[in-house]
């Protein structure tokens, strides 16, 4: 079994619709450690020591955050800036990551189809995702494929919710017990309900 | 009126030109009063002027005293310290009665005698002591707060004392009965003491307590519920000395009232003053009264100081010198051992010592209630009179003893009362208590050099502890701020506990030294607006921020997200900033709250915004609150949506 670390990132939790369903569905997942950053960080005085023992601790790390801005909610930035410490996590001696994994789980308020060229959005999400890939590869992180739920302001009209719900709570539970095979993420490669892989047996 | 005049003259030049001196020396207001007083007694003398009379007309500034001591004392203080009141002040009285009398015996008194005598000098001075404490800024500490305790104790034991002393009378005396009734006009009219009671005399045992209870109830409920219709109908006049006109009636009408049912005038104001510590008019009241308790007790002591009678005294100046330092020896010996009983420690112990350790004016009052009952013959009386006036003008001399001596030795250096400053920081802290020490340790942490003003020795003593630098004295006084290095500072932190020295510090450097940063606490919000009319502009309410953070918690503890609650309070303190920032600059200190119709109007605008905003309409902060992170709606179309924020 693998340790799952996740970090759920929404500074608006009581207007969220899809996220908060998420994130009560994965308290449900036994086994791993559930992290709500602006519950345990309200005014943002990240504990950099508590956070690093926590990523030793673990060797999956999922950040789930509604996509603002082409970006992270900001917490997640400033978690960024001070956890992942030249030393610990890159550079010189930087060691302590390596080999772990890094799962995105992403909302994003656009449909699938803006999210390309062609679209309104003109870039494929994972365009908007880049940094959170290269800080994976800086610290020796494997970037598994990200996975998403696009046009989420209207999930819950569509009852799309659910499924998604259920969705990433298989997701998670297949990453627990090590059930995927080639999550490895390449090129602009995103993973959503549809395309969610089946889990192996052992 | 002539002579009134000629003697309001001599008396007022005689206390301006003495008390500055004695307080330039350090001796303090109280001994400049007493040489004042002896200063002109021959020339009282000369007038035929009948100080005695005068000085029971002076003495009504300690009921004045007494009624301003009660406002600043909650009825919930009160209550707290009975246990202290009474045993602390029952011991006192008792064992030092009982010492006295003793010694009387031995000196060969008759028991009764003896006894009369133990009970008049086991009083203290509540007018010197209280004055002295005040003028010190002694009283909040843990000495004063003790002798205060015992002095109020005292007040309360004049009434049975006045009860016992008839029962003492001796026949041998009765003769003298012509004598007697010269002396009997002293207690009589006196204001301070018991009088005789006239009317309640005739009535029956029952009826004259029922009587005493109904006058302390009338005084409880005409202080809780009246004062407040009568000080809105007299502010309709808008005429200032009405306040005052009022504020004298009231304590007069108490005394009066005490007076008559045969209680303690003192006592009666105290109880007025406590029922009305809560009142919104308290500090008009202390106001209006301070300068006349000012001026009665310096008038009193000036008495107490002309009617030493020097022939006397030199015809017996071993003996009665002899006797007065017998009596503070014996006093401060039976006060010591009380200190190490009631764990009353440092130099606050040598303060509660040395400051009750002489006769008090109580002691006049008895006296003279004593020779009018035949308990203690003129002669033994007048003697003893001058033992209470001589250790009255030796207090002040304890009280310096106190301060050279014994509060040195228990913080440590040899210094004077205020020590010389040799450090001069880049912040000056007046005051290091609970709040003033936070500043000070957040600041040395960060590597800053402070200079800490403080006059509680038990503060110092844990600050030196620390190896911090601190000094004693009195923060408000210019020249001590003056010594810390007030010229050089960047920043003064006014940390005391006191309001309205607090105001007179923040004004006082604001006017003077302009480029010194001021930082104050302040107590509430009135004290905002004043520190802000003082020229203040970086106050900070004392326990608004531990307030709010009650209620952060109190938000977590109902549910709310962590983050919401953080952003809730801090939307509430940027309200709360927002509105006493305005209200601030429409207070105005010379007008009364509810007289200022602008600040009225904007306050109560500023009420319904917030009202508004905790209903959940936008405005104010919980509109601010909830804007960053609600989902945009789609009423111009789902792209519009989308654009504007892209998660969910």
């Amino acid at each position: 079994m693998a340790r799952l670390l996740l970090y759920y990132a929404h500074p608006g939790h009581r207007f969220s619709h899809v996220n908060a369903e998420m994130l009560a569905a994965a308290r449900r997942v036994e086994g791993i450690t559930v992290v709500d950053l602006y519950a345990e960080y309200p005014r943002h005085d990240i504990d950099i020591d508590r956070e690093q023992k926590r990523l030793l601790d673990h060797d999956i790390v999922v950040f789930q955050f509604p996509l603002f801005w082409y970006s992270t909610p900001s917490l997640i930035k400033e978690w960024q800036d001070l956890v992942l410490e030249h030393g610990f996590a890159y550079g010189k001696d930087g060691t302590a990551l390596e080999g772990k994994k890094m799962q995105l789980v992403v909302t994003a308020a656009g449909p699938a189809e803006a999210y390309a060229p062609d679209g309104y959005q003109n870039h494929h999400l994972r365009t908007f995702l880049r940094p959170l890939e290269q800080t994976a590869a800086l610290c020796k992180m494997e970037f598994l494929v990200p996975y998403v739920l696009y046009a989420s302001l209207r999930a819950p009209r569509e009852d799309r919710v659910a499924p998604h719900v259920a969705g990433y709570r298989r997701l998670l539970e297949g990453l627990r017990d090590d059930r995927f095979r080639g999550l490895l993420a390449a090129a602009d490669d995103v993973m959503t309900l549809d395309t969610l892989p089946a889990l192996v047996e052992h | 009126m002539d002579g009134f005049l000629l003697l309001a003259f001599i008396f007022l030049v005689a206390g301006v030109a003495a008390v500055p001196i004695a307080s330039r020396l350090g001796l303090g207001s109280v001994l400049g009063y007493l040489i004042a007083g002896i200063a002109i007694s021959p020339l009282l003398a000369a007038l035929h002027v009948d100080v005695i009379s005068l000085q029971h007309f002076a003495e009504f500034g300690v009921v004045m005293m007494l009624f301003l001591v009660g406002l600043e004392l909650e009825p919930r203080m009160l209550w707290a310290m009975k246990a202290k009141l009474l045993g602390l002040g029952g011991l006192q009285v008792g064992l030092t009665a009982l010492a006295v009398m003793g010694v009387a015996l031995m000196l060969g008194q008759p028991w009764t005698i003896a006894l009369a005598i133990g009970l008049i000098f086991a009083l203290s001075s509540t007018a010197i002591v209280l004055q002295t404490l005040g003028e010190k800024g002694l009283l909040k500490s843990d000495g004063g707060q003790s002798s205060f305790q015992v002095l109020l104790f005292q007040d309360i034991a004049v009434i049975p004392m006045l009860a016992l002393i008839p029962l003492l009378a001796i026949p041998e005396l009765m003769d003298a009965a012509g004598h007697a009734a010269d002396a009997a006009h002293g207690a009589g009219e006196d204001a301070h003491g018991p009088a005789a009671p006239g009317f309640v005399d005739a009535l029956e045992g029952w009826q004259r307590a029922l009587v005493t209870v109904a006058a302390i109830a009338a005084v409880i409920v005409g202080g809780s519920y009246l004062t407040r219709p009568v000080f809105r109908f007299i502010a309709m006049a808008k005429l200032r000395e009405l306040f005052t006109a009022t504020a004298l009636l009231i304590v007069i009408a108490i005394a009066l009232l005490m007076t008559f049912v045969g209680l303690s005038p003192a006592l009666g104001t105290f109880l007025a003053g406590v029922v009305l510590a809560n009142s919104e008019y308290r500090h008009e009241l202390e106001s209006d009264i301070d300068p006349f308790k000012g001026l009665l007790l310096g008038l009193f002591f000036m008495t107490v100081g002309a009617g030493i009678d020097f022939g006397l005294l030199f015809g017996n100046i071993l003996g009665i010198l002899a006797l007065t330092l017998g009596l503070i020896a014996l006093k401060t010996a039976i006060l010591l051992g009380l200190a190490y009983l009631f764990r009353i420690e440092g130099a606050d112990r040598w303060l509660f010592a040395l400051g009750l350790a002489q006769a008090g004016e109580f002691g006049f009052v008895l006296l003279s209630f004593s020779v009018a009952n035949e308990v203690l013959p003129p002669a033994l009386a007048d003697q003893l009179l001058l033992v209470v006036a001589l250790s009255m003008l030796l207090t002040p001399v304890l009280f310096i003893a106190y301060e050279r001596l014994a509060v040195p030795r228990y913080t440590g250096e040899a210094e004077r009362e205020a020590d010389e400053i040799d450090e001069e920081g880049e912040v000056i802290i007046a005051g290091h208590g609970r709040w003033g020490g936070i500043v000070n340790r957040m600041l040395r942490s960060a590597g800053y050099k402070t200079v800490v003003v403080d006059y509680n020795s038990a503060h110092l003593e844990m600050i030196r502890a620390f190896g911090f630098k601190a000094f004693y004295g009195d923060a408000s006084r210019p020249d001590l701020l003056h010594a810390a290095g007030i010229e050089k500072a960047k920043m003064l932190v006014v940390a005391i506990d006191e309001k309205d020295q607090i105001t007179e510090i923040v004004r006082y450097v604001v006017q003077h030294y302009p480029h010194v940063h001021v930082i104050a606490r302040a107590k509430d919000r009135n004290h905002v607006y004043e520190l802000y009319a003082a020229g203040c502009r970086d106050i900070i309410r004392e326990l608004f921020d531990s307030g709010v953070r009650a209620g952060r918690s109190a938000f977590e503890a109902l549910g709310l997200h962590p983050f919401e609650a953080d952003r809730m309070a801090r939307g509430f303190v940027r309200q709360d900033q927002h509105a006493i920032a305005e209200l601030a600059r429409l207070y105005d200190p010379e007008t009364p709250i509810h007289r200022n119709s602008a600040y009225v109007e904007r306050a109560k605008e500023l009420m319904e915004e917030q009202e508004a905003a905790m209903r959940g309409s936008a405005g104010a902060f919980g509109g601010r609150v909830e804007r960053g992170w609600v989902p945009p709606v789609g009423r111009e179309g789902e792209a519009e949506e989308e654009r504007a924020r892209s998660g969910s």
